[in-house]
């Protein structure tokens, strides 16, 4: 526990000495809020249906610019070497690194706080919603972590960790959609809406918190998180 | 306390490790030498369980590194080759964080960082992030992360290079100190550096173990050889068959022509002959010789290097 806790804090103090997250976070806040402000003032729609209806797409390039140097870098600086020969467990490197990239992230979730309380200031808003919003965004975004952070294993060019994860995500969000699914065969179809994000995403964001969505979440968590584990076990193969 | 069996170790279609055994005694420091690309790194990566072998055993203190990895890396500091560190973090700040993973007990933490700091003399930049260090204080902090939690051994991948002469000779009686009480395995270039802090040397070539002894041994596995330097004055067709057939002479060489009969040759003498210097000095009055210069010298680790890394063995 004391080293993931390690682990943990190293990296997500790390976070915050560069430039990068702080530009990250900035970005990620003005876009998010000038989507949600463009349209909320003319709908005069006391809810936020939009802002975390467009939240996949900004967590499309968002997720992935927060995961991918996570281990690309380590493998670049050969850190990895002096990181993997302490008496460390795989996994528990594994959860250190992501736990410090779902707090990042629940920090920058804490920071568009202002917008449901411009919304409450400004009307009546129906809270369930809300927070069923949220925990869909927080769910979305670990499962989006948990990819982004395996596919950082793969390669030490932060670069090509960025686009994969955004190629991989992509597909994630879009498999479950209509237009997809009008364009594969029958068969297919169950499996399809199953994989993708969309329909798991849109369950939460009604308000309804479904035990399968939170299977779904879990096991794609832990299913990229293992993998992430065999990435780093793979010097030993 | 570390035994290497048969270690071989493949990279897809390259070997770069055939078949080493050794074994290294605890309080012993070993030194590892070895032309680029022979396969030290590979060796200590293996021994500190960064990859596995692809045939043969390693064991550190009686934990086999595949079986036991954990309880190895515990008990062993490594410096790897290059000093890999993160740029972004303060010094003070890496040396807490690789004591909270090493779980040293949180109320020794600060007294183990003191004592690091200046065994390696780092106060000066402990408030600086490793990024901004030199080469050379990197290498400390890379020295003080290995040393931190008082390991039994040390695996250290050209540990010198990089600093500057003071630091040097400090980091060798650093390790002449901590060789009473701990094994310490050292990959050097710097063949002085052997003679200065090793009890034992290995010289491997080409992935294959070469040679395996304390200095001395080494020079008289290397035939025990000595050269003779001399400058004579004299035709040196003549001089040259007169001294060739002497018959404790191994080989004779023309080293440079300083005048037209002026020469310096280069006499390889073999072992046990006694008193070679005054045998040439008695030819050479025999002769009429003018001799300038006459000198031996025994085979330095230099030599012995280059002699069982060039011909194999
Ligand atoms: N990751 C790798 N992939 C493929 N081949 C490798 C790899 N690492 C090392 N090698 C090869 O293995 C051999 C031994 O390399 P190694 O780094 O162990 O040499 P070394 O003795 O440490 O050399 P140096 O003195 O230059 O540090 C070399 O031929 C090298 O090219
Ligand atoms: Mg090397």
């Amino acid at each position: 526990m004391s080293v993931i806790f390690a682990i943990l804090k190293r990296e997500f103090k790390s976070y915050f000495v560069s430039p990068v997250p702080y530009v990250l976070i900035t970005i990620f806040l003005i876009v998010s809020n000038w989507l949600f402000f463009n349209t909320y003032f003319m709908a005069k729609e006391a809810s936020m249906r939009v802002y975390i209806g467009q939240m996949p797409w900004i967590f499309l390039f968002f997720i992935p610019a927060v995961t991918m140097r996570v281990w690309s870098e380590e493998k670049k600086l050969g850190t990895m070497e002096l990181l993997v020969t302490l008496p460390v467990k795989d996994f528990e490197l594994v959860i250190g690194k992501f736990l410090a990239c779902f707090f990042f992230l629940a920090v920058c979730l804490a920071l568009t706080l202002t917008v449901p309380f411009t919304i409450a200031y400004t009307g009546a808003p129906d809270w369930g919603p809300i927070i069923g919003g949220y925990l869909g965004v927080l769910f979305m975004g670990t499962a989006l972590i948990a990819l982004g952070l395996f596919i950082s294993s793969l390669t030490e060019n932060q670069i090509v960790a960025f686009i994969l994860s955004l190629l991989v995500a992509f597909v994630f969000l879009i498999i479950g959609e209509n237009l997809v699914l009008y364009a594969i065969p029958d068969f297919f179809v169950p499996i399809f809406e199953y994989l993708g994000f969309g329909s798991h995403f849109m369950s939460i964001t009604r308000g309804v918190i479904d035990s399968r969505d939170l299977v779904y979440y879990a096991s794609f968590i832990l299913f990229f998180l293992f993998l992430n584990v065999k990435s780093v076990e793979s010097r030993k193969w | 306390m570390i035994e290497v069996k048969n270690l071989t170790k493949h990279y897809g279609h390259t070997v770069a490790v055939k078949d080493v055994s050794f074994t290294v005694n605890q309080g012993e420091v070993l030194g590892f030498l070895g032309p680029n690309g022979a396969g030290k790194t590979t060796t200590m990566k293996i021994i500190t369980c960064f990859m596995p072998a692809t045939f043969g055993t390693v064991s550190v203190a009686g934990f086999d590194v595949a079986e036991n990895s954990l309880e190895v890396r515990k008990r062993i500091g490594y410096l790897p080759e290059n000093t890999p560190l993160y740029t972004d973090i303060m010094v003070e700040d890496y040396l807490k964080f690789i004591s909270e993973i090493r779980k040293i007990p949180k109320f020794q933490v600060a007294d183990r960082i003191k004592s690091i700091i200046d065994t390696c003399g780092l106060r000066s930049v402990l408030k600086k992030d490793i990024g901004e260090l030199s080469k050379g204080f990197k290498q400390r902090v890379g020295l003080a992360q290995a040393m931190i939690h008082d390991p039994d051994i040390l695996v250290l991948d050209e540990p010198t290079s990089g600093l500057d002469p003071k630091q040097i000779i400090e980091i060798r009686q650093l390790i002449k100190n901590l060789a009473k009480k701990k094994t310490i395995i050292l990959s050097t270039h710097i063949l002085p550096e052997v003679s200065a802090t090793c009890d034992r040397v290995i010289i491997i070539n080409d992935g294959v173990l070469a040679a395996s002894g304390t200095t001395e041994e080494l020079q008289e596995k290397a035939e025990g050889d000595s050269i003779v330097y001399t400058t004579i004055t004299a035709d040196s067709k003549k001089v040259e068959d007169s001294l060739k057939s002497l018959d404790f002479v191994r080989s004779f060489n023309l080293v440079s022509k300083l005048t037209s009969t002026k020469n310096r040759y280069k006499i390889t003498v073999k072992k046990d002959q006694q008193d070679v210097e005054e045998l040439i000095f008695k030819i050479a009055v025999d002769k009429g010789w003018v001799l300038s210069e006459l000198y031996s010298e025994s085979l330095s680790l230099e030599d012995i290097f280059i002699k069982l890394t060039t011909t194999g063995q």
